[in-house]
């Protein structure tokens, strides 16, 4: 069936070198999505250690306190902060806030809803993913 | 398996002139005896005004009448010859050889549609989801039966959907979105951008049925606004913006 549509599959939806700053937000939301979601499940995993007594959370709460737990955590604070950036923007777009205004088409046909409002707030999540990120290494590799 | 081969200056379309050439590769496939495709190579000479359609059709007439391709208009208006160019979806009659900056073109057919064979795919679904939106004015009268001669229309009202009207069913859209690269079920970019356009008309009544077609498990919402398909568009419908405005009006953001 694949085959037979000559779709993509993964790898092309995946592929993000083609089509603009938009497509790598697309990936970096989904990638972030799971990571989350990841995160989510390990954590509700990691808190229920607590019925293990006091003995069992701080054992594991001591694999956040090493360089690898730290690394895992910065991490999560980026794609926390890229991913609630972008989906704010998302959420805007998918409600058709800020995708531009139906005009008669020219040449060379810029598309009005790849505009640089979204495209703002794509590198702004970038970036303040970045600084959150440097942040949390400051304070957890700090002194 | 690659056959380089170069035109023969006298038999070459292209006038003698041209002192560059290119090299165009072409994929070969037929599905019913053929495993995988095959790339063929030509050297191509080329101006700076000449297109990409042009190379394929100077290859069929001097070297290899066996490659498919389907074309008509040669100018962006009939939608026959989407392919995909270096990697990307494009009309190969409205894409130069020299906007590609590249030494090698490379032709393939588009993602996400059955081939035919070598560079023409199937049309069916795309006409197939097209006419599943109605693409048509819906209303209770009709133009032959109401006093007026015709459904008047102001400029500004022309203006709201003139664009997506522009829709020439070439598929481009289809082909690089993401979300079509693995659901065949997904209604797909050029059929959403449709459905925008009659729903933005004023003088349609269809807005309700047109939303509740729309609003199922493979329509609109598979679409995560990754704006491919209106990076790919030749005529500027923007499919993007008119999907996202269609989901305005399913989510309450619009009225
Ligand atoms: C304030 C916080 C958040 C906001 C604003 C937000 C927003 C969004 C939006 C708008 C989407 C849809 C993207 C699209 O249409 O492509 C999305 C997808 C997703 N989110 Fe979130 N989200 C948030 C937090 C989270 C958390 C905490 C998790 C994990 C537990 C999560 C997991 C996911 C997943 C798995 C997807 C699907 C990704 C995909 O299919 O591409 N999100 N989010
Ligand atoms: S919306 Fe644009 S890319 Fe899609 S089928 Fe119509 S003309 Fe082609
Ligand atoms: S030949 Fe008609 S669109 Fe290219």
């Amino acid at each position: 069936m694949t085959q037979d549509e000559n779709k993509e599959g993964i790898k092309g939806m995946a592929n993000p070198g083609r089509y603009g700053i938009e497509r790598i937000a697309y990936l970096l939301m989904r990638l972030t999505g799971l990571g989350l979601l990841g995160y989510f499940i390990a954590h509700v995993y990691e808190t229920s250690n607590i019925l293990r007594g006091r003995m069992g959370w701080d054992e594991f709460l001591a694999l956040t306190q090493t360089t690898e737990g730290h690394i895992f955590l910065v991490l999560v604070i980026g794609m926390c902060v890229f991913h609630t950036g972008n989906g704010i923007r998302i959420m805007l777009g998918h409600g058709g806030v800020g995708v531009g205004k139906p005009a008669r088409p020219d040449y060379p046909y810029d598309p009005a809803s790849q505009n640089y409002r979204h495209k703002i707030g794509i590198y702004s999540s970038i970036v303040l993913a970045a600084v959150a990120m440097m942040y949390g290494m400051a304070v957890m590799f700090g002194e | 398996m690659a056959q380089v081969s170069s035109i023969a200056e006298e038999q070459a379309t292209t006038p003698l002139s041209a002192s560059k050439s290119v090299l165009l590769r072409i994929s070969r496939f037929n599905p019913e005896t053929d495993e995988s495709n095959k790339f063929m190579e030509f050297s191509v000479p080329y101006q700076k005004w000449t297109t990409v359609l042009e190379a394929i059709l100077d290859v069929k007439k001097h070297f290899d009448h066996s490659v498919a391709v389907r074309y008509s208009c040669r100018q962006a208006t009939c939608g026959s010859c989407g392919m995909l160019i270096n990697g990307k979806p494009r009309l190969a009659c409205f894409t130069k050889i020299s906007e590609l900056n590249s030494n090698v073109v490379t032709v393939e057919p588009m993602n996400n549609f059955p081939v035919i064979r070598d560079l023409a795919v199937k049309f069916e679904r795309l006409f197939d989801t097209h006419q599943k939106i109605k693409p048509y004015l819906i209303r209770d009268d009709t133009e032959l039966e109401s006093d007026e001669k015709e459904f008047l229309q102001s400029p500004e009202e022309l203006e709201n959907f003139i664009q997506f009207a522009n829709c020439i069913k070439c598929g481009l859209c289809n082909s690089a979105c993401p979300t079509m690269t693995t659901d065949s079920s997904f209604v797909g970019p050029q059929a959403l951008a449709q459905a925008y356009r009659y729903v933005a008309d004023s003088r349609d009544k269809g807005k309700d049925s047109r939303l509740d077609i729309i609003d199922e498990s493979h329509g609109i919402w598979r679409c995560h606004f990754a704006g491919s398909c209106s990076q790919v568009c030749p005529k500027g419908v923007d499919p993007a913006m008119g999907i996202q405005f269609l989901r305005g009006y399913l989510l309450g953001f619009r009225s």
